[in-house]
């Protein structure tokens, strides 16, 4: 037989995820011009780009645009999508390798990290992960719940996935109507009684996680204040030194806008967004029904690790918020994957540079391999999955110039179609996706919206007449 | 971006030396691993010193016979060490300022891996040209 990566025996990849990192994958293994690839990528969902979709902000839609760059990688004769298809329920580790010379899972973080502190899961105390993929249109959530009849929320985190979520509640019907949020997510904010919203930062504000452009936005909402409390962001002896030390521009940067809003006062808008630092929630409160109606908070000061990290420590002195909502947004977590090796300490796929190993012998899995989220934990913008499926499909590429490939019994393109075929008669290719995508963009031209999103695989499929 | 993100593409195990190994064992292993610096732990698994390329050949410079020697006798015993939660900025600040180039990270006690200047620097640069590549990924869109 010929060898592996030729014309007539291309190498036949399949890429689990169809987020940044499985498009970034496909796209550095066909820029390479040595072998002949033929990729396979899969999603859960009908549809295509991961958390460009389901997470990124909807009045965030110049990131958006990312996806022209993805779509051209689909346009090539050598690429096709399954979506719909669930890796673990319509297919699995095995079925995969007697089809695929590689694997490589890109999955992503599916989940949210927990506070872990009591009363985390009284009603009304949720997961920012929800909320996104609920304002999102994501169809596991369209049919969630969010009590957006209290006037109080607390976001606990100062990430920029916390920002996000300020900025949606902190919106006015106005500034909404002109995204592709989901309609019944647009319905429900239209009609929020939510008035005050709090973020809380358990560090100080050199140490938030959010980015400038990002903090920037809350003080441009058309009808939300934003405050800061002069004495939370004076800079304590600590933060002052390293910053002394090491002028970082971006953190500089930061510190001016948040300065700057402690310095503005209310001007009388609607609704009013503060950004708390240093305090730390110990416990939420519920009633007697076991609803959320305050939190418990601790005041942190900062202390220097061996290494040089500021991190909170708690004092004796407390306060509550009262507040009827709590998201908490302290991070993402990654699931493990049936059949494939899993890191419990950072919640990753278990690897090497992306090569996945085996926990026994501590050796590469001939075949498998990961990029993204869930080779790296849930961390970076769009863009930083780039490098990483680089650094990815470079292992790719040299473990099959050396032959530690899989030795697949069917590698023909058709003989995967007809298993996903029988798998999962309901498949969505990328031609589906195209056109589900024009209709999405046509309803929403007609509204003036960017788009309007289908948000569920019943809606999908007779929009395609299926 | 924190400790944690670098230890996470770098598999499960975790090598360390005992202080009684000789310098000879102690550069074979840096040799094979293709790693600068070893930590070396006792009996319970505790950190006693650590133990890089350059102690190595600083040795073999100045001491007769030095690569018969153990370990314990040339290591660096103050040891910093990192938490999973440590922001690479702090750490890579504090790398240049107390000039150490190998963090060995530590988790309630345990040994959970060792981050090396070389680590901080890749994932910085990948984090910039994502960021890069990211502006640059909607200008193409834009003009698309
Ligand atoms: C709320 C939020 C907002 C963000 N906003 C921005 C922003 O404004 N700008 C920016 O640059 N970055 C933003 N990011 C970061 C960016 O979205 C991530 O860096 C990126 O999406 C990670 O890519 P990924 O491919 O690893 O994972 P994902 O994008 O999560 O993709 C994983 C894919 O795998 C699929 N999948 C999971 N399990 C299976 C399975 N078993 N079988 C088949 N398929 C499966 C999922 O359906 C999903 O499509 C944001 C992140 C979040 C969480
Ligand atoms: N517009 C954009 O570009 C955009 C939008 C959304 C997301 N993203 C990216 O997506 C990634 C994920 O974002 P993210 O916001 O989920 O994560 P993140 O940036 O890691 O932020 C998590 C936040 O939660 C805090 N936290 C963690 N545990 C906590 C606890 N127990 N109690 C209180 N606070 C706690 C963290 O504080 P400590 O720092 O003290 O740990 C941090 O403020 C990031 O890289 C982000 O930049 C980008």
């Amino acid at each position: 037989m010929a060898n592996v990566g030729t014309d007539a025996n291309p190498l036949r990849v399949a890429v689990i995820g169809a987020g940044p990192s499985g498009f970034y994958v496909a796209d550095h293994l066909f820029r390479q011009r040595e072998f002949v690839v033929e990729l396979d990528l899969f999603d859960r969902l009908p549809t295509p780009f991961g958390l460009v979709r389901a997470g990124v902000a909807p009045d965030h839609q110049k990131i958006k645009s990312v996806t022209k760059v993805f779509d051209r990688i689909a346009s090539r004769p050598n690429f096709r999508f399954y979506g719909n298809v669930e890796f673990g329920t319509h297919v699995n580790v095995q079925d995969l390798r007697e089809h695929y010379h590689q694997i490589c899972y890109t999955t992503g973080a599916q989940t949210d990290r927990r506070m872990g502190i009591p009363g985390e899961d009284f009603q009304r105390s949720y997961s920012t992960t929800e909320f996104v993929t609920w304002y999102n249109g994501h169809p596991d959530c369209r049919d969630c719940q969010f009590d957006l009849s209290q006037e109080r929320v607390a976001v606990v985190g100062v990430g920029n996935v916390a920002v996000d979520v300020a900025r949606i509640l902190s919106s006015t019907p106005d500034e909404l109507v002109k995204t592709d949020i989901a309609d019944y997510a647009l319905e429900a904010l239209s009609c929020s009684r939510v008035k005050e919203i709090t973020l809380l930062g358990r560090r100080g504000p050199a140490q938030a996680a959010f980015t400038t452009p990002e903090i920037k936005e809350l003080g441009e909402l058309a009808d939300a204040d934003v405050v800061v409390l002069p004495e939370e962001v004076k800079l304590d002896d600590l933060s002052r030194a390293t910053l002394e030390h090491n002028p970082d521009q971006a953190t500089i940067r930061k510190l001016e806008i948040l300065q700057e809003y402690s310095k503005r006062g209310t001007t009388g808008k609607s609704r009013k967004l503060t950004i708390r630092f240093l305090v730390s929630p110990v416990e939420l409160i519920g009633d007697e029904v076991g609803q959320v109606v305050g939190m418990r908070l601790v005041r942190n000061e900062l202390y220097a690790t061996e290494a040089g990290t500021l991190r909170p420590k708690h004092t004796d002195q407390f306060e509550e918020l009262p507040v009827g909502l709590v998201f908490r947004s302290v991070g993402y977590r990654g699931v493990p994957l049936p059949g494939v090796p899993f890191n419990d300490k950072w919640s990753v796929i278990l690897n090497e540079k992306g090569r996945v190993i085996n926990p026994n012998t501590q050796q590469p899995v001939v075949g498998d391999y990961t990029a993204g989220w869930i080779k790296r934990g849930p961390t970076g913008v769009v863009g930083t999955n780039k490098p990483d499926a680089a650094e990815t499909a470079g292992c790719m590429l040299e473990d099959l110039a050396r032959d530690s490939i899989l030795k697949p019994k069917q590698p023909e393109v058709a003989a995967a179609r007809s298993l996903i075929r029988e798998r999962q008669p309901n498949y969505f290719t990328y031609a589906d996706w195209l056109r589900l995508d024009e209709l999405e963009v046509t309803k929403g031209q007609a509204a003036g919206r960017p788009r309007i999103k289908f948000t569920s695989l019943e809606d999908m499929l007779s929009a395609l007449g299926r | 971006m924190k400790v944690r993100t670098i230890l996470a593409t770098k598999g499960a195990t975790v090598v360390t030396i005992r202080p009684q190994q000789s310098l000879r064992e102690a550069a074979r292993l840096l040799a094979e691993h293709n790693i600068g610096a070893r930590v070396a732990v006792n009996e319970a698994g505790e950190i006693v010193g650590i133990i890089s390329e350059r102690d190595i050949i600083r040795a073999a410079a100045r001491l007769d016979e030095a690569l018969s020697r153990p370990v314990s006798e040339i290591m660096t015993k103050e040891v910093i060490v990192g938490l999973p939660n440590d922001d690479l900025i702090a750490v890579a600040n504090a790398m240049t300022e107390k000039r150490f180039r190998h963090l060995p990270i530590v988790e309630r006690r345990e040994m959970v891996g060792i981050i090396s200047m070389g680590d901080i620097v890749k994932c910085q640069r990948d984090q910039y040209k994502g960021e890069i590549d990211t502006l640059e990924t909607q200008i193409i869109a834009d003009e698309t």
